[in-house]
């Protein structure tokens, strides 16, 4: 819960709410963007994020994203958010 | 399980060992007479479990482990309140997996699931929002908890219900904030810190400036790090370093993913919804002023403890904990888990008693996992 996991983004999903789909570790997760949005929220497409319980809350670059993908595999983190996103997609049935 | 081999990267690693050795040799640190140096999020502590950084470091450099875990922190009776809420009619309660088996006085939310409950484990605030668009007729209750890392989030899922008038969303605030802790350990006679080690998420959003006070007021060295095994070593030596240097200052090691002011979207959303309660209580440190926030009035519609009468304190507080564990001891940093007369016998993260036994980021689940499997020095 606590730190945060990397994700691309990959598309705008709902502008007016400020959503995007973000890919992380090859699983999709529509993810909130207001904290990183700059003027053009379509230049977040392709850009790495830190995404902590559904927001994007910091920009990244991509061996930062990379080196945090692998400290959070070691410590199990990256599993257990995948676990989450995923027991969260039961949850909305 | 492999851990030291994993190290990222070995020579930076060794380096960094190697510097904080001599400084520690430079300042005197024995293990009878160790720096005693504060990681205060639970991240951490699961880091330098993970790679054995105790064990690898200079004998006269001793981790303590913080109030960093948020569910660890949580009293009982905000559990209680929590399973009150879910038992309501109609409500469908939304939790973060951590906080399903921490123990209430009752039952833990997870045996109130058990128990017919609908209670529903989310990544997100984002997923209970959604709940409440597909179930209008069912009140869908959000249980927030967590540090400044997640009070955005619930901050902005609060803003987004208000907007799309979603009256049947409300979220159940248990957040807490970093520095008044911190200063509650410094005013405590009892603990004797030289330093510390500052959360990297939280920081990414307020910044590094709230730690002022802990080098402007109890000179002690602040350094907020990443959670890499490289970042923490460094941030350590970077202590060492002011310490030997006789400076107290707050430095940012992690200043690639933390701004030095924060992020102003999220500390906007935050200071737009939530305001500072007069006091809160943290399990083993009791109550700390301003240290939990609350839903303002203008967003009062969207407040559970409003909504079903069921809010702080609706249990009488100071409720005694199990006889005999040493959680708060141990959530203060004054014992190690071991230490505590349950660990590992009444106390394990199957059978768990306390909080620190059942979130990732306890210590003592810390200990528990990664006993016996440590690192051999690199
Ligand atoms: S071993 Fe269990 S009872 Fe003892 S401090 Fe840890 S969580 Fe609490």
């Amino acid at each position: 819960m606590c730190l945060g996991i990397p994700g691309q983004i990959t598309a705008i999903t709902n502008p007016a709410r400020l959503m995007a789909m973000a890919e992380v570790s090859g699983v999709r997760r529509e993810v909130n963007v207001a904290c990183v949005v700059g003027h053009d929220l379509n230049a977040l497409v392709g850009q790495w994020v830190l995404i902590h319980v559904g927001f994007a809350m910091s920009l990244i670059d991509e061996a930062e994203a990379a080196a945090t993908l692998l400290a959070l595999r070691d410590l199990g983190e990256a599993q257990e958010a995948l676990d989450q996103m995923h027991a969260a997609d039961l949850a909305l049935q | 399980m492999k851990y030291a081999t994993e190290f990222r990267d070995p020579t930076a690693a060794r380096a960094l060992l190697a510097a904080i050795a001599a400084r520690a040799d430079q300042i005197g640190a024995t293990r009878a007479k160790p720096l005693n140096i504060m990681e205060i999020c639970g991240g951490h502590t699961h880091s330098i479990f993970r790679y054995g950084l105790d064990k690898l470091i200079h004998e006269g450099v001793e981790f303590i482990h913080g109030p960093g875990c948020p569910v660890c922190v949580l009293p009982m009776a905000r559990v209680d309140e929590c399973v009150d809420i879910a038992e309501q009619p109609g409500v469908i309660l939304c939790t973060f997996g951590d906080a399903m088996r921490v123990p209430g006085h009752r039952k833990s939310l997870m045996q109130a699931k058990a128990a017919g409950s609908d209670i529903r484990i989310v990544y997100s605030p984002l997923d209970a929002l959604e709940l409440a668009r597909r179930n209008p007729l069912r009140q869908v209750v959000f249980f927030g908890l967590g540090f400044e890392t997640t009070t955005p989030a619930t901050a902005l899922s609060i803003q987004q219900a208000d907007r799309e008038n979603l009256a049947n969303f409300s979220v159940f605030c248990n957040h807490i904030t970093v520095p008044e802790p911190i200063r509650a350990l410094l005013q405590d006679p009892d603990m004797r810190l030289d330093g510390f080690i500052g959360p990297g998420h939280v920081s990414m959003v307020i910044g590094i400036h709230p730690y002022d006070f802990i080098a402007n007021d109890f000179h002690k060295p602040i350094v907020v790090a990443g959670f890499e095994p490289t970042d923490l070593l460094q941030s350590v030596l970077m202590l060492l370093t002011q310490i030997a240097e006789g400076r107290a200052a707050v430095e940012n090691q992690y200043a690639r993913v933390v701004p030095e002011h924060g992020n102003p979207v999220s500390l906007a959303a935050i200071a737009d919804v939530y305001e500072r309660r007069p006091s809160f209580e943290w399990r083993g440190l009791g109550e700390i002023d301003h240290s939990g926030l609350r839903i303002r009035p203008r967003y009062a519609a969207f407040d559970a403890e409003e909504k079903f009468g069921i809010g702080y304190a609706a249990h009488s507080r100071n409720v005694p904990e199990i006889p005999g564990c040493a959680c708060g001891s141990v959530m203060m940093g004054k014992l190690k888990p071991p230490q505590c007369p349950q660990f590992g016998t009444g106390c394990t993260p199957d059978m768990p008693l306390g909080a620190l036994m059942v979130s990732s980021e306890g210590a003592c689940a810390a200990y528990w996992h990664y006993a016996g499997v440590r690192a051999a020095p690199v």
